[in-house]
């Protein structure tokens, strides 16, 4: 681990003065990016120390949604029992992840940070555009067995880890930041960068941007359920994950909110199979014409092939228990 | 004074059923339990030692190739950077469980992908590890070189061939045949504490503080290693966070620490990373199996075909033992083994829990499942049927066989008549509901081994031999085996180990550890006794031992009157003999499962798992069962998520820590039972009891994939039995 210096700080504006220099970081729960330092595969040469912020609350808002503070830890989050009650798909994505170690540590906005999981990013004997620009992507033409279906690039085909970003994007989220021009309200689904040519740049964040709030509207009601699919029962990522929101009116789909984890570099919303949905009877054929929708530019890289019918039989099977059909 | 006892008849006295203390075979708490878990147990990295210097290992990032320089400007002015070392002495591969003499040395040439080349000592461990990391390593490629096993280009050589009969014609004459080739994979040993050691020098005399299996081999091969003789090292280990062969032999971390220690001038500490573990220990070859079956009508068998090919690096001898108890499991007269290794680099491949059982049983076990299907017989019959009186292959009898007793039992305990008997037909919701069986079988087998007793005239004991013990209970059934003979209440007895000042055990491996070393401990134990019966002048086979008192005629004698004031001190000594190779022995069990796989995503989980298993007297109930429980929950790592995956191109490890190499977690593993069938194997030793560190896994995979086949009616050939493997069959 290469020697760093530590701050902590006392404030919001003193954290994003000390994390604008270069090479600086924030760190609150630390259980991702403690691992990268050790490995070197992050090596940042200040931490910043944000835990002792006051952004531990989870608030009612005056739209009537909620306002998660970025330093709640998932375990807090995932017990709210207004988020429980009215957001129930966040609360199944969150105990779906990690260990209950781990969630009692990681908080809301570093979960939102987290690293992807590739492989080829943790070693640092292996080409990674992510890591080091330029290198190449070790993955493609490697091994594939978590990578990418969707979103991926020539230049990276690795996914996001989370799974509460994957409930909060179907939920609407909002993440707050504060920045250098003041604060800021960015959906969650254009926080996140797709990689491009540029896989090393993941949010729209830039220096000394502080996440400070994630913002919920108002509970959008139905059903909800986050289904994930992984390889043992606990302590896996996703191979294929799907938030399924719908609110139904008799048999058919009133509203439809999806998003899925563990098929592209970021959580994966896709509103086109939300209208094929809308305002639809729910039939076999419905849920097949959505996952027609949602896979039409999805590519296997090998390995990982298996994701495109399991993504297609996961979400009709999570569409089936929402919406009472099929 | 030493007792040496050779072993070459059945010993048919059963002293310890005569004994009075009554402990043996009960499910005594370990008492080195306590210390554990509150932390006091040292283990190798945690001693305190005075002026310690932190090594870590620089791991090469090709799978061939020639270190031309370390680039050691790059990292010899950062803070607290003390040296960097590498040369011929370095362990190029750690040794096999007892190679016992240096396994194949030296840092420049680079045979595998992660292979250590060179260590960076310094003041902390962060900044070694920061050093490690920046060394500019300056390295020749050689060419490519071959990583895969299968592979066209990759030098393939049969190493084992042994046949009796005509296999392939009484395949082609047999009423029902089965000829299907399964693949497995690596597999790592993922033991709690990582290798570590710390070396010390005081003068010409190395002391190192390591975490190993066989210490008397292990310092035959430090000394070896470093070319100093093996007089002048003394390795210590009292406790040992797990081994299940990858601590076996000496490796990489110990001959480092030793080479740095001496070269600075300070003690120095190298403990592996976790990925470290993976990449530069040992791992359990892949092999690819292939299974020929000819059974008659009735499904007896009339021949079984096991031809294998497994890995390992060039140069290196160890083969995966694939069908070590293939000869002799089943009856059928024409038999065929072939063994093939491929030379490929990767790590070494050498003992993982139960070589060759492991995976050989688990894919006989599938074929067996197959055939039942075939002949249209139940699998639990089909197996009754075809359990031979002798060994088919040598003739010899059994020591003992309850493998029917396990069988029979089992099925009765776990309901196996209340089977799924369609595959595919009972489903809950979206799960798929499916049972299967498997039997389990590993050979069993007795080493030299010494141990020191020692009866105080105060009537306390102490037991000394330097026999490791790796989480296994060795504290505590040597203890129990010295409380039962010499009648000495537990409390009283102080058990040492792991300090090859001691006398040499035979180390943790193979299952041998409780039987060989309690044996040595039973020799010291009962001249002890004839000692004491001496002195109160009765016959040895008359003396009552209880409570730390002689009863003798109606008289209870306090030890300490007996002895007088003078100690009593007998090392034992087990040499095997005749008794070993006069019958085939092993020990015997069988699995149940109970799998759900659902429907939808292919994902299984275990629902319940039963284990029946018997391996002669059960020394300590308690122990056995954890035994059994962690070797069944191996299988189910191994049925269902198991899997080193190296790049196809560099070979390099891809899952090299606990996070994506996955053994299963609390959630992935049901309530399991085990019950243990108690016997007395008059052939095994004078304590009639075998091994049984290693049965727990022998096949017990095999019975959750064919567990997975009745439920689902997907046969899954390639383990682990990974759900898109399960949903490629599922409609």
């Amino acid at each position: 681990m290469k020697a760093f210096d530590y701050v902590r700080a006392p404030s919001p504006a003193e954290a994003r003065a000390a994390a604008r220099g270069a090479g600086a970081a924030f760190i609150a729960g630390g259980t991702n990016l403690l691992d990268l330092m050790k490995l070197e595969v992050m090596a940042p040469a200040t931490l910043v120390d944000i835990n002792r912020l006051d952004m531990k609350t989870i608030e009612t808002t005056d739209e009537a949604g909620m306002a998660i503070g970025a330093l709640v830890t998932n375990s807090d989050l995932a017990v709210d029992p207004t988020i429980r009650e009215h957001y129930p798909v966040l609360t199944k994505a969150i105990v779906a992840g990690a260990s209950g170690q781990l969630r009692n540590k990681a908080t809301t906005g570093g979960n939102l940070l987290q690293r992807t999981r590739c492989p080829y990013f943790y070693d640092t004997s292996q080409p990674c555009n992510k890591r080091e620009p330029g290198t190449g992507c070790g993955a493609i033409g490697g091994f594939t067995r978590m990578h990418a279906i969707l979103g991926g690039s020539d230049h990276c085909i690795a996914t996001h880890p989370s799974d509460m970003a994957v409930a909060l994007m179907a939920l609407g989220a909002d993440v707050e930041i504060e920045g250098e021009s003041g604060m800021r309200r960015v959906p969650l689904d254009e926080f996140y960068r797709l990689p491009g040519d540029t896989p090393h740049i993941e949010t729209v964040l830039e220096p000394g941007d502080l996440i400070t709030r994630v913002i919920l509207p108002p509970s959008p009601g139905g059903r909800q359920t986050y289904r994930k699919v992984r390889d043992r029962a606990s302590y896996a990522f996703a191979l294929v994950s799907v938030a399924a929101v719908v609110v139904m009116d008799g048999d058919v789909i009133d509203e439809v909110a999806l998003s899925f984890g563990g098929l592209a570099p970021k959580p994966w919303r896709d509103f086109a199979v939300e209208d094929v949905l809308t305002a639809k009877p729910v039939t076999p054929d419905l849920f097949d014409e959505a996952a027609d929708v949602l896979l039409a530019n999805a590519a296997g890289a090998g390995e990982n092939d298996f994701k495109i019918p399991l993504v297609r039989r996961t979400l009709a099977a999570a569409l089936a228990d929402v919406t009472g059909g099929f | 004074m030493n007792i040496r006892f050779k072993f070459d008849e059945p010993d048919t006295r059963h002293r310890l059923d005569q004994m009075s203390q009554d402990i043996i075979g009960k499910a005594f708490d370990r008492p080195d339990g306590p210390m554990k878990v509150s932390g006091q147990a040292t283990y190798a990295a945690e001693w305190e030692v005075d002026r310690l210097a932190h090594g870590v290992l620089v791991r090469a990032p090709v799978a061939r190739g020639r270190l031309k320089s370390l680039g050691i400007e790059a990292v010899s002015a950062m803070d607290g950077v003390i040296a960097v070392l590498t040369g011929e002495r370095f362990l190029r591969v750690p040794a096999q469980g007892t190679e016992n003499t240096a396994p194949h040395q030296g840092a420049s040439d680079i045979y595998y992908h992660g292979q250590p080349v060179a260590l960076v000592v310094a003041e902390t461990f962060e900044a070694a590890r920061h050093a490690a990391h920046h060394l500019a390593l300056e390295i020749e490629t050689s060419g490519p070189a071959p990583v895969d096993p299968e592979a066209s280009d990759t030098v393939r050589e049969e190493t084992d061939r042994s046949s009796q009969g005509d296999l392939d014609r009484a395949m082609a004459e047999a009423a029902h045949t089965v000829d299907v080739t399964y693949r497995t994979p690596g597999h790592n040993s993922a033991a709690m504490e990582p290798h570590a050691a710390i070396a010390q020098w005081d003068g010409d005399e190395l002391t190192l503080r390591g975490a190993y299996q066989m210490l008397k081999f292990n310092r035959n091969e430090l000394a070896d290693s470093l070319g100093i003789p093996a007089e002048k090292v003394r390795i210590l280990a009292p406790y040992v966070g797990g081994g299940f062969g990858s601590k076996l032999g000496i490796s990489h971390e110990g001959v480092a620490a030793a080479l740095a220690a001496r070269e600075i001038g300070r003690p120095v500490s190298v403990v592996l990373s976790r990925q470290q573990v993976f990449e530069t220990t040992i791992r359990r070859s892949e092999s690819r199996q292939r299974i020929r079956l000819a059974a008659g009508e009735d499904g007896r068998l009339t021949g079984i075909g096991h031809e294998y090919l497994v890995s390992n690096l060039p140069e290196e001898d160890f083969a995966e033992p694939v069908a070590q108890a293939t000869p002799f499991l089943y009856a059928g007269e024409h038999r065929e083994v072939v063994e093939e290794l491929a030379r490929v680099h990767r790590l070494l491949a050498g003992s993982v829990r139960a070589p060759g059982e492991a995976i050989g049983v688990t894919v006989l076990e599938n074929a067996m499942d197959e055939l039942a299907e075939k002949v249209g017989l139940d699998p639990v019959e089909l197996r009754l049927r075809n359990i031979p009186d002798v060994d088919p292959s040598s003739g010899k009898p059994y020591s003992s066989n309850r493998l029917a007793d396990c069988l029979v039992h089992g099925a009765e305990r776990f309901g196996w008549d209340n089977r799924n008997k369609e595959p595919g037909s009972e489903r809950h919701g979206e799960w798929l509901i499916g049972q299967g069986m498997a039997s389990a079988v590993r050979v069993n087998m007795l080493a030299p081994a010494e141990a020191r007793v020692r009866l105080s005239p105060e009537g306390d004991v102490t037991i000394e031999t330097d026999m490791t013990d790796i989480g296994t209970g060795t504290y505590a059934i040597l203890t129990q085996i010295a409380s039962e003979m010499l009648g000495i209440v537990p409390d009283r007895i102080e058990t040492r180990l792991g300090d090859t000042d001691f006398p040499p055990g035979p180390g943790s491996g193979g299952s041998w550890g409780a039987a060989s070393t309690g044996t040595a401990v039973f020799i010291a134990c009962e001249e002890i006794r004839r000692r004491i019966a001496k002195r109160v002048a009765v016959a040895e086979t008359d003396l009552t031992l209880v409570d730390g008192h002689a009863i003798t005629d109606n008289r209870k004698i306090p030890l300490p009157e007996i002895l007088a004031g003078v100690a009593i001190d007998v090392v034992g000594e087990l040499e095997p003999g005749k008794a070993q190779k006069a019958r085939r022995q092993a020990t015997y069990g069988a699995y149940f499962a109970e799998v759900a796989v659902n429907a939808v995503t292919g994902e299984t989980r275990v629902r319940r798992m039963l284990g029946v298993f018997s391996a002669g007297r059960i020394l300590n109930a308690k122990t056995a069962r954890s035994q059994c429980l962690g070797g069944m929950t191996w299988g189910i790592g191994m049925a269902l998520t198991e899997a080193l995956v190296h790049d196809a191109r560099d070979g390099h490890l891809i899952n090299h820590d606990l996070a994506e190499y996955h053994i299963p977690v609390n959630a992935d593993v049901p309530q399991i039972e085990v019950d243990l069938l108690d016997e007395r194997d008059d052939w095994a030793n004078p304590l009639q009891a075998k091994g049984i560190g290693e049965l727990g896994i022998c096949g017990a995979a095999a019975s959750v994939v064919n567990a997975i086949y009745n439920a689902t009616g997907v046969r899954v050939r390639d383990y682990p039995a990974t759900l898109d493997k399960v949903l490629a069959g599922l409609p």
